[in-house]
């Protein structure tokens, strides 16, 4: 009998080495591995992982590794499935890396990647559409990202500080919203 | 130094980004262009090459960088960069999840923060269309293949939506490129 240690481990490099697409890909083969098969969790907690990994810096996948790897078994837990998730990207890349500038440089390759950064360009249009979708709708958010849009793309304003005055601006607003409604009902 | 400098810029890239996958994409941009570790043309044709390969964007993105700037070393001080934010952040919350659920600070900032990311992936877009098509203002890139480009992009965004796999579609995309190479 394997320590349960080893066996989010090897779980979590199963998830990293069959997911292709990177976190949310993950959720479903989290969902019957930890969930399903080995029952280290109830469903509704999933749900949980998922709220947490997007409200928290970072990669999903990752974010969602150590959190049901802490919940199963403490911080050893979270070591085992945070490493076990990174490895295979870690090792696969590691190799293409070695081999990928050896034949950059061929023609047929380099037109090839025109064509691929074609479909990156369409995988992007999606990802900006489905969140955009996701989004809640108010002036406020409109603001926020035609400003994050403006002053990365036209001025070329560090990312990070868009990211903070993003946050600061949602934290203000919300807390004017709040005052307004208790404004109201004290009246 | 390069070792500290990759751990360090990953570490920021760990921390700051929300939404993971392409809502990095321009704080990467940005971060490995200005530091002249990769072009912008290189960083888009590895998002291709992270999509056919497993595991998240994030991982593979440190792990790429720091191989060709810093070796085995400089790999796995990026990647200890970029997840080692994630991790500890994972475990303070994991700790205590019901006052952070319920945080107004949370909720407050994730209220700017979910459109932020939008408009950072639409800035991500942008560069990564100037760079594809080189687009300029001069309208010199108004030529066959910009607009066979632009078929392409409808074609490919169509498959997406038909659900055929990304990886069929990058696969599909090869293919195009080396055929339109002929023209």
């Amino acid at each position: 009998m394997k320590s349960l240690t080893a066996k989010l481990f090897v779980q979590f490099f199963k998830i990293g080495a069959f997911t292709f697409g990177g976190g949310y890909a993950m959720i479903p083969l989290i969902q019957s591995e930890v969930v399903d098969k080995n029952k280290w969790m109830e469903a509704q907690e999933l749900l949980d992982v998922v709220a947490i990994a997007e409200s928290t810096p970072g990669p999903i996948a990752i974010n969602a590794a150590t959190y049901v790897g802490y919940k199963v078994s403490g911080l050893k837990g979270a070591i085992a499935a945070t490493l076990g998730v990174t490895i295979p990207s870690f090792t696969i890349i590691t190799l293409i890396a070695m081999l990928f500038t050896n034949f950059s440089d061929n023609r047929y390759v380099q037109n090839a990647f025109w064509g691929i950064r074609i479909a990156v360009l369409a995988l992007i249009l999606k990802a900006v559409i489905s969140m955009y979708k996701k989004c809640p709708k108010s002036i406020i958010s409109y603001l926020i990202m035609a400003m994050c849009f403006v002053v990365v793309t036209i001025f070329h304003i560090n990312v990070l500080w868009a990211i903070l005055a993003s946050a600061v601006i949602g934290l203000v607003s919300q807390g004017i919203g709040r005052k307004k409604q208790g404004g109201e009902a004290q009246s | 130094m390069i070792y500290l400098e990759l751990f360090l810029t990953f570490l920021k890239i760990g921390a700051f980004t929300f939404g993971g996958g392409y809502a990095m994409l321009a704080l990467v941009q940005q971060e490995v262009v200005a530091h002249g570790w990769m072009a912008q043309e290189d960083i888009v044709n590895f998002v291709a090459i992270s999509e056919s390969t497993p595991g998240p964007f994030a991982v593979n993105v440190s792990t790429y960088v720091g191989y060709e700037t810093g070796g085995i070393l400089g790999a796995f001080l990026a990647t200890l960069g970029v997840i080692l934010p994630s991790f500890v952040i994972i475990l303070i919350v994991a700790k205590t999840y019901e006052r952070f659920k319920r945080s107004k600070m949370v909720s407050g900032a994730m209220s700017g923060l979910k459109p932020a990311v939008i408009g950072l992936i639409a800035s991500a877009l942008v560069t990564t269309a100037i760079s594809t098509f080189s687009l300029s203002v001069d309208w010199s890139f108004l030529n066959l293949r910009f607009f066979l480009g632009i078929a392409l992009l409808a074609v490919f965004l169509f498959m997406l939506y038909k659900k055929v796999n990304p990886i069929k579609v990058i696969a599909t995309s090869a293919v195009a490129g080396i055929l339109v190479g002929f023209i």
